[in-house]
């Protein structure tokens, strides 16, 4: 075991040189030198070269971009333009509130996908079936954000239940149930990126359980069909579907930019929007960077988690 | 070596040999016994067909502003009611329709070329090339895709070539995945090692032989494909990074949607677009469910 993740921990070095190189070259290769821009422009030429010469943009690609690389091994993801911090810090500063997001979605996408995929399974071909597939279906066709003003034009502003965007009620002292307030429409609708794919997984691996020779023994032996699903069924059924969370994180990560953005929560996926916009570079590479990384370990925990779950997998 | 037995079933006689049907009509058959596809298929050939004939079918010009008709409801003049600048959400559908079936098909068909080709020859040759283009593929696969998208999108200025070159450079991976896969397996078969034999070259081998074998599951995902394309492309546009105003499309046109008035007075405004998004996304999603079963020989006919 010890030896298998060494080894796909080894097997992720080129993946993440690759990234690297990726993220460092379209930076590199965008147009206006987005790292003059952070210049005054009013500065006369001869003050410009010497700040270029200064911050090192005169050097060759490849100085350059050891120089950014062993930058970002200390841990220094460089300035932001427009806002006058470093890149570690704004990071920093908005991680908590994407991670209670994707904690919260996938506490939401967890208790509400596994039941209906396993009901799904145990009735199959059932209205019930039809019903989840067919939801499943349309989930998987629905954009996210077009769910996500939907949902705050009927909850928000029809009804006036839950506040339109926002972590908490400004100026308030923290207070659990105004966090839960803010926090159930984003989460949700961060939840369904996923849900449909969590209720077709669920579903055909309980399938795959249910046919086993396993099952119909535990049935000959009588027992109820209670006990059959949920006690013999469930807990092998359940198993591949642990793995899923490695591959549910960077669809969270990637659907968190539409639904931060959306109900201006302040995290990870909306810095990054701004920073588009404002063609913050740093920032902007910073965060392809996190999320790679993200997605690259997201797969790797995946992987790991089969091999444990499944004895059948070599190392 | 033994001679293979064949067991032909009795009852094999003239009529059943008379039955004998192609291959396409078999899986034509199969595709229309699921009603759900075929239901799709008619509800998306309406789409394109008015989406092409757009400029026919409008009652109205789609970028016309008329401040006195500012977010009106569905009429008998404006169809499916105004837009907060007064201008027809039906013909301004339509128009959005053209823009992001046309990204979502071109950058199908970029993609799935790319894909096929790198797969294609990842597959057949195996080796050195195959590992270096599959770590290739891990790379970019390894990209949260929307990350990358935005990035590209912003540093390039957005506009719809771009979309759709950005889409087609960043999603064949996994058809080329899919396309080595069938390769690993039928580069083996007989019918290459008889086209080998022959003296055929590995150009007519990859593109003539095994090929068109190895299309099924493509085809599955390239119509799948399109459809995660419009989602995408709705997504950019939504954020302000894709299809730029007055330019309609489905995604940008739910950006300006987005205030307390027309959530409280104008509902179909918002509701309008994203209900065009989903209805031809699920569209592509039921036929591509459909080509899937309708292709895959080990699910026999009823």
């Amino acid at each position: 075991m010890t030896t298998y993740i060494i080894r796909r921990l080894v097997m992720m070095v080129p993946i993440l040189i690759g990234i690297s190189i990726l993220s460092f070259g379209i930076m590199y290769a965008a147009p206006g030198k987005p790292t003059v821009l952070n210049l005054d422009p009013s500065i006369s030429v001869e003050d410009r070269e010497r700040q270029m010469e200064r911050l090192g943009l005169n050097d060759p690609v490849h100085i350059q971009y050891l120089r950014w690389m062993g930058n970002v091994l200390q841990g220094d993801l460089g300035h932001s333009f427009t806002r006058k911090q470093p890149v570690t810090k704004l990071i920093m500063d908005r991680l908590p509130n994407t991670i209670v997001l994707m904690v919260v979605s996938t506490f939401l996408a967890v208790i509400i996908a596994i039941p209906f995929g396993v009901l799904s399974a145990t009735r199959q071909y059932s209205k019930l079936d039809y019903g989840v597939t067919f939801t499943s279906f349309i989930g998987l066709a629905t954009p996210n954000f077009w769910l996500g003003l939907m949902l705050i034009m009927l909850f928000s502003v029809q009804l006036g239940w839950t506040p339109v965007g926002g972590v908490s009620t400004l100026g308030a002292d923290f207070n659990l149930l105004d966090r839960i307030h803010h926090i159930i429409l984003p989460a949700f609708v961060l939840a369904t990126a996923d849900m449909a794919g969590l209720t077709r997984y669920t579903r055909s691996s309980m399938l795959e359980v249910i046919n086993q020779d396993y099952i119909r023994t535990a049935r000959a032996k009588g027992f109820r069909e209670r006990t059959v699903v949920y006690k013999h069924g469930l807990r092998n059924g359940l198993i591949p579907i642990i793995t899923i969370f490695g591959l549910m994180l960077p669809t969270f990560i990637g659907g968190s930019v539409v639904v931060e953005t959306l109900f201006s929560w302040p995290g990870i996926g909306k810095l990054f929007i701004d920073a588009t916009f404002e063609r913050d570079y740093p920032v902007i590479m910073a965060i392809t960077m996190f999320a790679a990384v993200l997605t690259v370990l997201g797969n790797l925990i995946a992987d790991i988690l089969y091999a444990i779950m499944d004895p059948r997998i070599e190392y | 070596m033994a001679k293979p037995e064949i067991n032909l079933p009795n009852d094999i006689n003239a009529q059943t040999l008379g039955k004998r049907r192609s291959l396409l009509s078999i899986i034509v058959a199969k595709f229309f016994q699921n009603k759900l596809a075929v239901i799709a298929l008619v509800v998306l050939s309406i789409i394109i067909t008015s989406a092409i004939l757009a400029p026919l079918i409008t009652p109205h010009d789609p970028n016309l502003q008329n401040l006195r008709h500012r977010l009106e409801p569905p009429g008998p003049e404006f169809w499916l009611g105004t837009d907060h600048l007064g201008r027809d959400l039906f013909s301004r559908l339509l128009y959005g329709g053209r823009v992001s079936l046309t990204v979502g098909f071109v950058a199908m068909i970029g993609a799935v070329s790319i894909g096929t080709t790198i797969g294609a020859i990842a597959g057949f040759f195996g080796g050195k090339v195959d590992a270096f283009l599959m770590r290739l593929v891990d790379v970019i696969i390894s990209f949260p895709n929307i990350f990358l998208l935005i990035t590209l999108v912003a540093v390039l200025e957005p506009s719809m070539e771009i979309l759709i070159l950005v889409f087609a450079l960043l999603s064949w991976t996994g058809t080329s995945r899919l396309v080595r896969g069938e390769f690993l397996t039928l580069k083996n078969r007989e019918f290459v090692l008889a086209a080998r034999t022959i003296g055929m070259s590995n150009t007519r081998i990859i593109f003539g032989q095994i090929l068109p074998s190895a299309m099924g599951p493509v085809i599955v995902a390239a119509t799948l494909a399109v459809g995660n394309f419009i989602l995408a492309e709705s997504t950019l546009s939504f954020l302000g990074l894709g299809i730029q105003p007055p330019r309609a499309s489905w995604g940008n046109m739910l950006t300006y949607s987005q205030s307390v008035t027309i959530f409280r007075n104008a509902v179909w405004y918002p509701t309008f677009p994203g209900l065009a998004i989903l209805i031809t996304v699920l569209c592509f999603n039921f036929i591509g469910d459909g080509l899937r079963d309708a292709l895959d020989p080990r699910i026999v006919e009823k």
